[in-house]
């Protein structure tokens, strides 16, 4: 299809438009924090690495992050593990009420965050804190994150093993090797992209999360965007967030990144 | 009883139903024996459960009910790693993130043959199927013959008691089929494995097996060599889908075979001669029918005549272009010709195989 010359300019202004009203704003957190004004005036009256090496000499932000990667790290490895053995278990097999358990498996990314944050919270309020004597804590801030980081290691697991087809497993197990044998020689090299991309994707989504985690973090436990959250409105600490949420925008920027390329290349070297 | 041995493979009203509203047969209490030894085919249309059968002898389906016995040996629950069969697949499933060495080394690999023996068996396979010097690339690097090629070796590595073939020619080009189809038959001799073959191309399977079952709507209709199903086809089915047959039924049937019933004659059977005066009568005691030529299809080595009978039935003929004197080369469209034919060729095939 070719574009006539004024839809092209037309377009690609509206591209430029679009990108600049995501991209703009996040320049100006940047900016700001080496803006020597602590009042962020514009244009900025100076620069400055004071911010920088104040975010970094403060504990509160540097205690929030080890919460976050602690965070991510453990919903990352539930998710891996519980979203590959369902992927599987849908994929592979066939049992009754398969098709039920595949949608309850989905919906968690679809339901607002909020939602499951109430939910979650009164669960812990009602029965995990006085039963099992569990409190909101980095444990809770986990099981929360983990409830949307399964669904996308199932949805890129599922992907896989659907391109994948069932007759490289069938001529595994023909050639004698056990169930066990198959996935370990067989389907676990063929998913393993599958499963980096997955892990980095439910990472960043994990690190980032703020709704969920509201409801689930305790008195002592705050992840990076709920630091950022609490103290965006105290004037002393307002330079401080800049700088903190340009490092949460790099350090998200990257899984996103590396599990797109991932992604890219693997589906060209996988196809036979 | 003496002691011959058992049947490499034997199928015991072997059938299987896929769930569904309404239920679907798709292996309708099929016996089989297959010999030792044997270049075994099972040829059909699409659908007609040859592949659902190749499957449950592999162990990918499970059968609804019946027996399958390997050497006399009951399997039929067994899984798929412990059967002595092997499976070269038609897409060939070869492992994409492995080498082709690796991939004809899988089956020695996880059964723990030792790492010297796996060396010598696995270079012997590839050279058997002469890729002797492309074990160290990947599959996605070789062509489709190739592939195909380590589909072979990666499954006669492994020495089965019997090689199962699903349609393994079916994605190749026309030139290549009938070269692997010469090294399938070479290779079979050559290891002497029961080879049991799945394909719905009659040719192929006429030209590589010694035995043919000839698969329609889930139920055999007929087990025999390449020269019983083809010349004595005891089905209507079996004579239309074994080759091309003229059909002649109910009122061509009377006039031209002069009998009640359903009869099979093969266009290579039926000689044309023009009917001009010039040519003599037919020799004695072969039936004739006369009619007009509608088609002269030239193809070859052969010419395709058909000829709308008097009598109502269309029949086709086919004749060698062996020289200038054959017939073929003065008719045209529109003329009257004479068919005659021996009428031992003439077979009965009833309509409807027996429920």
């Amino acid at each position: 299809m070719k574009l006539g010359r004024g839809a092209r300019i037309a377009l690609s202004a509206f591209g430029v438009l679009v990108l600049a009203f995501v991209y703009v704003p996040l320049g100006v957190v940047a900016i700001n924090s080496f803006n020597s004004d602590k009042t962020f005036g514009w244009p900025p009256p100076g620069f400055t690495t004071q911010w920088w090496q104040a975010a970094f000499e403060a504990q509160g932000p540097r205690d929030a992050l080890l919460v976050s990667i602690k965070a991510g790290l453990g919903a990352t490895a539930i998710a891996l593990v519980l979203g590959t053995l369902l992927a599987l278990a849908l994929s592979r097999y066939d049992f009754f009420g398969k098709h039920s358990i595949s949608i309850l498996v989905v919906l968690p990314i679809a339901l607002p965050g909020i939602v499951t944050g109430i939910a979650l919270q009164s669960v812990i309020q009602n029965i995990l804190s006085p039963v099992f004597g569990i409190s909101a804590g980095l444990f809770t801030i986990i099981v929360g994150h983990a409830t949307f980081c399964i669904v996308i290691v199932f949805n890129n697991v599922t992907a896989r093993l659907r391109r994948l087809g069932g007759s490289l497993e069938q001529a595994s197990a023909d050639l004698g090797a056990r169930p066990w044998t198959t996935f370990r020689r067989v389907t676990f090299p063929l998913l393993r992209s599958s499963l980096i991309a997955g892990a980095l994707l439910a990472f960043g989504l994990s690190f980032d999360e703020i709704v969920v985690t509201t409801f689930t973090a305790g008195p002592d436990s705050q992840t990076l965007p709920i630091w950022i959250f609490n103290n965006l409105f105290r004037p002393n600490q307002a330079p401080v967030v800049n700088v903190v949420a340009v490092v949460l925008v790099v350090l998200s920027i990257f899984p996103v990144w590396l599990a797109q390329r991932l992604g890219g290349t693997d589906a060209t070297e996988s196809r036979l | 009883m003496t002691a011959t041995p058992p049947p490499a493979i034997r199928l015991d009203r072997l059938r299987k139903e896929f769930t569904g509203t309404p239920p679907v047969v798709a292996v309708d209490d099929v016996d089989l024996d297959v010999g030792q030894g044997e270049f075994f085919s099972m040829l059909g249309p699409s659908g007609s459960g040859k592949t659902t059968v190749l499957r449950m002898i592999a162990g990918f389906e499970e059968p609804t009910a019946g027996r399958i016995e390997l050497d006399g040996e009951d399997v039929t629950r067994r899984q798929p790693y412990d059967r002595d069969v092997n499976t070269v697949f038609q897409d060939y499933a070869l492992f994409p993130h492995m080498t082709v060495a690796d991939n004809v080394e899988y089956g020695l690999l996880v059964k723990k043959v030792s790492r010297a023996e796996r060396r010598t068996r696995v270079a012997e396979a590839l050279e058997q199927v002469r890729l002797g010097d492309h074990g160290a690339r990947r599959p996605s690097q070789l062509s489709g013959g190739q592939r195909q090629r380590v589909a072979l070796a990666r499954a006669l590595v492994n020495r089965p008691r019997v090689l199962l073939l699903d349609e393994p020619l079916g994605a190749l080009d026309l030139k290549l089929r009938e070269q692997m189809q010469v090294e399938l038959k070479a290779i079979q001799r050559d290891v002497g494995i029961t080879f049991l073959f799945v394909t719905h191309d009659q040719e192929e399977a006429l030209t590589l097996s010694d035995r043919i079952a000839v698969f329609n709507a889930g139920r055999i209709e007929q087990v025999g060599t390449a020269r019983e199903v083809y010349e004595s086809p005891r089905t209507a089915f079996v004579a239309g889908f074994v080759g091309t047959s003229n059909l002649l039924t109910g009122e061509a049937a009377r006039t031209v075979v002069r009998r009640d019933g359903s009869f099979a004659i093969r266009p290579e059977k039926l000689v044309v001669t023009p009917v001009d005066g010039t040519a003599g009568a037919a020799a004695p005691g072969r039936p004739t029918a006369t009619g007009v030529l509608e088609e002269v299809v030239y193809g070859g080595p052969t010419t395709r005549f058909v000829v709308q009978l008097d009598a109502g039935a269309r029949l086709t003929a086919l004749e060698q272009n062996s020289g200038s004197g054959s017939a073929g080369a003065a008719l045209r469209r529109g003329d009257r010709v004479r068919l005659d034919w021996d009428p031992e060729h003439v077979i009965d095939v009833p309509e409807t195989t027996s429920k």
